[in-house]
């Protein structure tokens, strides 16, 4: 779990390009500056990418929060 | 050691984005910044994600903000409308029109707004007064219906909306449209009588995009062939339902980046920069093996061989390439006679003499060679594009040379034609018979340019190959390699002497021998086994019996750390002398000056015409250490103290 934690904080300073985001369970959106709808979008897209997942509309829409983001992933990866 | 990638949707033509890629772009938003254009360019010339495409487009539009001159890039506004998700698109139009020479600025409409955008004189489009006006419509937006009762009908319409779009754009932001053909949905109705049947909707595209692209809809428009891009990757991986529902992506992000690098070269197109001519490398890039070596009966190149068509369809590709207008030519590490007697002898071969306007086959550098056909041709570098097989010819090209497009090519020889017309160097927005003469414009047919001079010193390329050479006495392992290259060097052979198996045998345990294999390994993967020595004493001398080299590694200074490692060793055992022999043949004229390069006195001529007998003293300065780790293996490595080196 603590991999995914890893690879997401690389993703995210990635695309907002700021070396102090840490990706941690209960960042949202909203503790980021440029977390709009659109970068959301990047995000989920450059998630799938990197982890080779693909997420159903209905998963997205119910993430509040990189908690989420991490559990669903996890839970990809175990074959879930 | 290489990652499979794939070739269109990781633009595998392209080497991967560099790892200091965010460094390297922050550097260049700053205020101060300098060469900006060149900067951004070298940045844009990789592969890169979506993510980093936005990042660069940002770097862009900063520069262009605060007036930031980002020569050599062409300024070029465009005017993106459509159906989709415009604001995840446009970054990655911007930055990959950087790689065609464009520093572009987009001006998007609101989201779903088309008509409204091309009728209002006002609208942000119109008032940005851009140079043309992108109509990023799919098969929702155009639109064509996919219902039976109206489908066939909904071509007319679609296309007199297109024309409706183009004609309020031109009259209102006074520019041209480029137009897209549509990618039909994966999905079919009745199966393949889709096609067959007017009233279904593929048949519907099909009719949508034979009248745009035979030009109905008006011909100063340009034609982006989104429908061959799609089919090109496979329609069900274009469309991706999942991305269109969750972003309104009109097709998958996994193909943002190619069809970015799409529009950049229709952009690029209209403003000159796409690529004029197309420079070729010989051994193992038109033919299979090196014709120096297997001879011109040797290579691989025959019809019906498996390994011989590969290269089969690069020549028919530039030959191809050359009948609409690009200009061939070739740089390639060869003697000038035994390269030109491929095109002139060899009955297999596609491309003639004929073909090549600049012929550059000798044993200089690439990047001086191509810098010579370019001032040949009166070309720019940016007009060149470079074909070689060789992973550090192509790096040294890009290293001097960054303006040439040399892509990266993939294992299999198979591949190549392929790969190269995907880099999509030669993007033209229209074909005239100027450009079906243009090649023989060029009269002077394979002419050899005069050597610009040499673009500079290699060492700090040749650092950055990370060499590492080993040097090792023959031994049972190397044998069949060593009789192998003793018997087939033709080129890089002082003496040719051929030996058998048995024989070399017979050297690894005779001690009046000293011998040596050697190997060269860098950060591109092994040469393996690329030079062969051998030495038989003779009283307080030791005469070099034989010297070869495979010609992939000139100019790597491997002959330099050879007689190094000679001399040191003729030194740690008390030979005073090392002697050298040059025995002419039909094939080794280029070692001819050898031993006279590396600082060997001539002793006198041969009993043969122009045979010659050099020498040096052991206690002569040795070469200076090229840069590459040394290695010594078994014997060797306890004959030399390490304070040695």
């Amino acid at each position: 779990m603590s991999d995914v934690y890893d690879k997401l904080t690389s993703l995210l300073q990635d695309v907002f390009d700021d070396d102090d985001i840490v990706a941690t369970p209960d960042l949202a959106a909203a503790d980021v500056d440029g977390w709009d709808s659109l970068a959301h979008v990047r995000v989920i897209l450059a998630v799938e990418k990197a982890f080779n997942v693909k997420f159903k509309a209905a998963e997205i829409n119910v993430m509040k929060n990189v908690g989420d983001l991490a559990n669903s992933i996890s839970a990809k990866l175990a074959g879930g | 050691m290489r990652v499979t990638r794939d070739l269109y949707a990781d633009l595998a033509w392209l080497l991967p984005a560099p790892e200091d890629f965010r460094a390297r772009r922050r550097a260049l938003m700053a205020d101060d910044a300098t060469q900006v254009g060149a900067g951004v360019q070298a940045l844009a010339r990789h592969a890169l994600n979506a993510t980093q495409l936005t990042q660069l487009a940002e770097t862009i539009a900063a520069a262009q903000a605060r007036g930031a001159d980002l020569a050599p890039l062409a300024p070029f506004t465009l005017g993106l409308v459509g159906n989709g998700t415009l604001d995840l698109i446009a970054p990655a139009l911007v930055a990959s029109a950087a790689r065609h020479g464009v520093a572009l600025r987009v001006v998007t409409a609101p989201y779903g707004q088309v008509i409204q955008e091309a009728l209002n004189p006002h609208s942000a489009v119109n008032a940005a007064k851009p140079d043309a006006v992108l109509l990023a419509l799919d098969h929702r937006g155009a639109p064509l219906s996919a219902d039976l009762a109206s489908a066939e009908a909904s071509v007319k319409e679609a296309i007199g909306y297109i024309n409706a779009l183009k004609e309020n754009f031109k009259a209102n932001a006074g520019a041209p449209c480029i137009v897209q053909t549509i990618a039909a949905p994966a999905e079919a109705l009745f199966g393949s009588f889709d096609r067959r049947l007017a009233a279904a909707q593929r048949a519907a595209i099909d009719a949508f995009n034979r009248a745009l692209a035979s030009g109905e809809t008006g011909s100063d428009d340009i034609l982006l062939d989104v429908a061959g891009l799609a089919e090109t990757v496979g329609l069900a991986r274009w469309h991706s339902p999942s991305e269109w529902n969750l972003a309104k992506l009109p097709f998958s992000s996994t193909y943002l980046a190619l069809y970015a690098d799409h529009v950049g070269r229709l952009i690029g197109a209209m403003r000159g920069k796409a690529r004029k001519c197309l420079i070729l490398d010989l051994d193992n890039t038109c033919w299979g093996g090196v014709i120096g070596d297997d001879g011109l009966d040797g290579i691989r190149i025959a019809e019906g061989d498996a390994e011989g068509e590969a290269f089969r369809d690069v020549q028919r590709t530039a030959l191809a390439l050359r009948a609409r207008g690009v200009v061939l030519a070739v740089s390639s590490k060869n003697n000038d006679e035994v390269a030109r007697a491929a095109f002139r002898e060899h009955p297999e071969m596609i491309l003639r003499e004929s073909h090549i306007a600049v012929f550059q086959a000798n044993w200089n550098d690439k990047a001086t060679n191509i810098k010579a056909i370019a001032e040949e041709l009166n070309l720019g570098l940016d007009a060149m594009a470079f074909l070689d097989d060789n992973p550090v010819e192509r790096g040294l090209v890009r290293a001097f040379l960054p303006q040439v497009a040399v892509p990266e090519l993939p294992e299999d020889p198979a591949l190549y034609a392929r790969t190269l017309t995907a880099a999509g160097y030669f993007e033209a927005i229209a074909f005239s018979e100027e450009d079906r003469k243009r090649a023989g414009f060029y009269e002077d047919n394979a002419k050899r340019a005069a050597l610009a001079s040499a673009v500079g010193s290699l060492d700090d390329y040749l650092a950055s190959l990370d060499m590492e050479i080993s040097f090792a006495p023959f031994d049972q392992k190397g044998r069949e390699r060593i009789a192998q290259l003793i018997n087939k060097s033709n080129q890089f052979n002082l003496t040719t002497r051929r030996y058998t198996e048995a024989e070399v045998a017979a050297f690894e345990a005779d001690p009046a021998c000293f011998t040596l294999q050697i190997r060269l390994a860098d950060k591109f993967g092994d040469n393996g086994m690329i030079s062969v020595i051998l030495c038989k004493a003779q009283g307080d001398a030791w005469e070099i019996d034989t010297w070869l080299m495979s010609c992939r590694v000139l100019g790597r200074k491997v002959e330099q750390m050879a007689l190094r490692e000679l001399m040191l060793h003729a030194r740690a055992q008390g030979v005073a002398r090392l002697i050298g022999r040059y025995i002419p043949t039909a094939r080794n004229g280029m070692v001819k000056d050898h031993y006279e390069t590396l600082g060997f006195v001539k002793q006198a001529d041969g009993a043969r015409a122009g045979e010659t007998t050099w020498a040096i003293a052991t206690d002569a300065e040795t070469p200076a250490a090229a840069p590459m780790r040394v290695v010594r293996v078994g014997a060797l490595n306890d004959a030399l103290p390490q304070a040695a080196e």
